[in-house]
């Protein structure tokens, strides 16, 4: 049914784009082959790949291959222009800009969402208003495995009752995008806790538990917000705003609500320009950005912000290409 | 006439050895992919250790987490199954009428025809609301929930076999009893449920074992955390529960993580098999004929 919805939404999208694009020599209604080659973050990974699937549609010639390297081994390989487009979940880095110069490599900088993530607890939960991120990685690292099982292990005014924690399971982005912000390595977790790859399953935990604590996507708490409570992160450093800081899509966008909060971009490789295929995928990501962001569960950017996308999108082709 | 006979014998040889064939070809993909699971992980450690997180960072290979609230959901199944399943089998065999009885007996097993996972939600959206009115603090996903409502599914099974045993003894017992002046209640429990003792094991054994591999339910209402406890008011993983995350997310096959789904459901093979033959044995050892 949600495909079905999607669909249409999609087959709209598109006629809208062929109509629109009419004036561009009927450029988009080309048929293109070749191939466009992704790599780079696992979080993006999701995005990327929902819109490689539905450009499939579109021109099922040209094809679309999503890695999941990890933000920084994506960079290895876009630098030496290995790669048309790199998944980000973090700018790049000034060595990695320098790599890119040294192979003539231009590039381009995208946002395509944002991603944050909640920390809940059940709302009859009296005592927990908010939490430390060191708090949070003395309860999420390894080491607490079997021994912080009770709620004063954490902050010694709260009861001395058992803890249920629920969170993403091994296989979601979320898990590693959790674990690297809070305990510092990616999929570095304790494993007695309620893991589910379905964020439904953890809402519902949560929601019926007293006693529970977990954390899943800033977007599935919006659908839930009268069944769950959500707690306030300090990250105990002034820079970005003192205290405990309520997630919103605000904050989330600019990153006061840290580190649980972050940019999700794509960075286009100027060598790759030249190819038709690639510059009508990343028109086509551009277009599709919003949609299947919520799709796959990642905050859209607004209106505003795709125009502006857009604009440099077509600024940098002008540039670059021919 | 005789070349028919034997290709219709045959025909039958080879449905009965086929369901042979797949049998052993279950038996089989368990123990070769839980034998190399074995020459990873010692079965001391896997019987010993108290946590169970194959999937994360620091591994814990302990089946007892699992194992435990298998068995803690059973039970709290078999203690809500036996005494009203019993009791009502005496009633229906016993006291009531037979017109009633006819009428009863089949709506009885309707309860037994309705799918799992419908009485997977049930537990979850009905029986764990209501429970957690009478006891504050119950976590939403716990053993107790999951295991009235399994109990309440496993009941006609035992009802029907029990009413059976004790429909089938002979009139000259009953009669007998009530010539020595016992009354209805002293002939029924003193001298009819000790000679329909053997069919109501039985119906037990099977009960239990039919809930020891149940799936559904527990994977909907008991949790997703392995956790070594026999207390019925927190989140809990049976061994069914984890094969089925384990099998439904994208853990790489041919890893030791994919291996311990075999090992997992090795041990719940071990457990219903040996449950089983307890039965059969019991069957065997105090089945009483009786001369009519």
């Amino acid at each position: 049914m949600r495909k079905l919805f999607f669909n249409s939404i999609f087959i709209i999208a598109v006629t809208l784009l062929i109509v629109s694009c009419g004036s561009k020599a009927g450029s988009k209604s080309e048929k293109l082959a070749g191939e466009v080659l992704i790599d780079g973050s696992s979080t993006v990974y999701p995005m990327s790949e929902a819109v490689a699937e539905e450009f499939r549609t579109v021109q099922p010639d040209v094809k679309v291959t999503v890695g999941e390297s990890g933000t920084g081994g994506g960079f290895k390989k876009f630098g030496r222009a290995e790669t048309d487009i790199n998944d980000a979940s973090r700018p790049i880095r000034p060595e990695e800009a320098e790599a890119c110069k040294a192979n003539n490599v231009a590039f381009l900088e995208l946002e395509v969402a944002y991603d944050g993530l909640a920390v809940m607890v059940n709302p009859k939960n009296t005592w927990a208003n908010d939490i430390k991120v060191s708090e949070l990685k003395k309860l999420w690292e390894p080491d607490a495995q079997g021994k912080i099982t009770k709620w004063n292990q954490i902050r010694p005014e709260w009861p001395d009752k058992e803890i249920h924690l629920f969170g993403a399971g091994t296989a979601s982005g979320t898990f590693d995008y959790f674990t690297e912000a809070i305990v510092g390595e990616a999929k570095s977790s304790r494993g007695d806790y309620t893991a589910s790859e379905d964020d439904n399953v953890l809402v519902q935990g949560i929601a019926s538990d007293e006693l529970a604590l977990g954390y899943f996507g800033l977007a599935y708490f919006e659908n839930n917000k009268d069944k769950l409570k959500l707690l306030p992160v300090d990250d105990e450093k002034a820079d970005n705003g003192d205290g405990p800081i309520l997630p919103n899509l605000e904050n989330v966008k600019n990153k006061t609500y840290s580190p649980l909060s972050r940019p999700l971009f794509i960075y286009v490789n100027s060598k790759s320009l030249e190819r038709k295929e690639v510059q009508t995928f990343v028109s086509f990501y551009i277009e599709n950005a919003s949609t299947l962001a919520a799709e796959v569960g990642y905050i859209p950017l607004n209106t505003a912000e795709y125009e502006a996308s857009k604009k440099r999108w077509s600024d940098f082709l002008s540039q670059h290409a021919n | 006439m005789k070349q028919k006979e034997k290709i219709i014998e045959w025909l039958l040889k080879i449905s009965g050895g086929i369901t042979i064939l797949i049998t052993i070809g279950i038996v089989w993909v368990l123990l070769y992919e839980t034998v190399v699971f074995f020459k990873v992980v010692s079965i001391k450690e896997f019987l010993t250790a108290k946590e169970w997180t194959p999937l994360f960072t620091n591994k814990q290979f302990g089946i007892m987490p699992l194992l435990s609230a298998t068995m803690l959901t059973s039970l709290i199944a078999i203690l809500v199954a036996l005494p009203f399943g019993l009791t009502i089998a005496i009633y229906l065999s016993e006291y009531a009428d037979r017109r009633f009885r006819k009428i009863v007996k089949p709506l009885l097993e309707v309860l037994a025809s309705i799918p799992t996972v419908v009485y997977g939600f049930f537990a979850l959206t009905v029986v764990t609301p209501f429970l957690q009115n009478i006891i504050p603090g119950m976590a939403g996903f716990n053993a107790l929930s999951p295991g009235i409502v399994m109990g309440i599914m496993i009941m006609p099974l035992i009802t029907s076999l029990s009413e059976d045993a004790l429909y089938v003894i002979p009139n000259s017992m009953r009669f007998g009893s009530y010539a020595l002046g016992a009354s209805r209640f002293q002939t029924t429990f003193r001298v009819l449920l000790p000679a329909a003792s053997s069919g109501i094991g039985v119906s037990v054994i099977l009960a239990i074992s039919r809930a020891i591999g149940e799936t559904m339910i527990v994977a909907i209402a008991a949790g997703q955390q392995p956790r070594l406890t026999f207390n019925p008011l927190v989140p809990v993983e049976t061994i069914t529960t984890y094969i089925v995350q384990v099998s439904m997310g994208d853990v790489p096959q041919d890893s030791l993580e994919f291996r311990t789904i075999f090992a997992a459901g090795m041990t719940l093979f071990v457990f219903t098999f040996i449950i089983n033959n307890i039965g059969l044995w019991l069957k065997r050892k105090y089945h009483q004929k009786y001369e009519l």
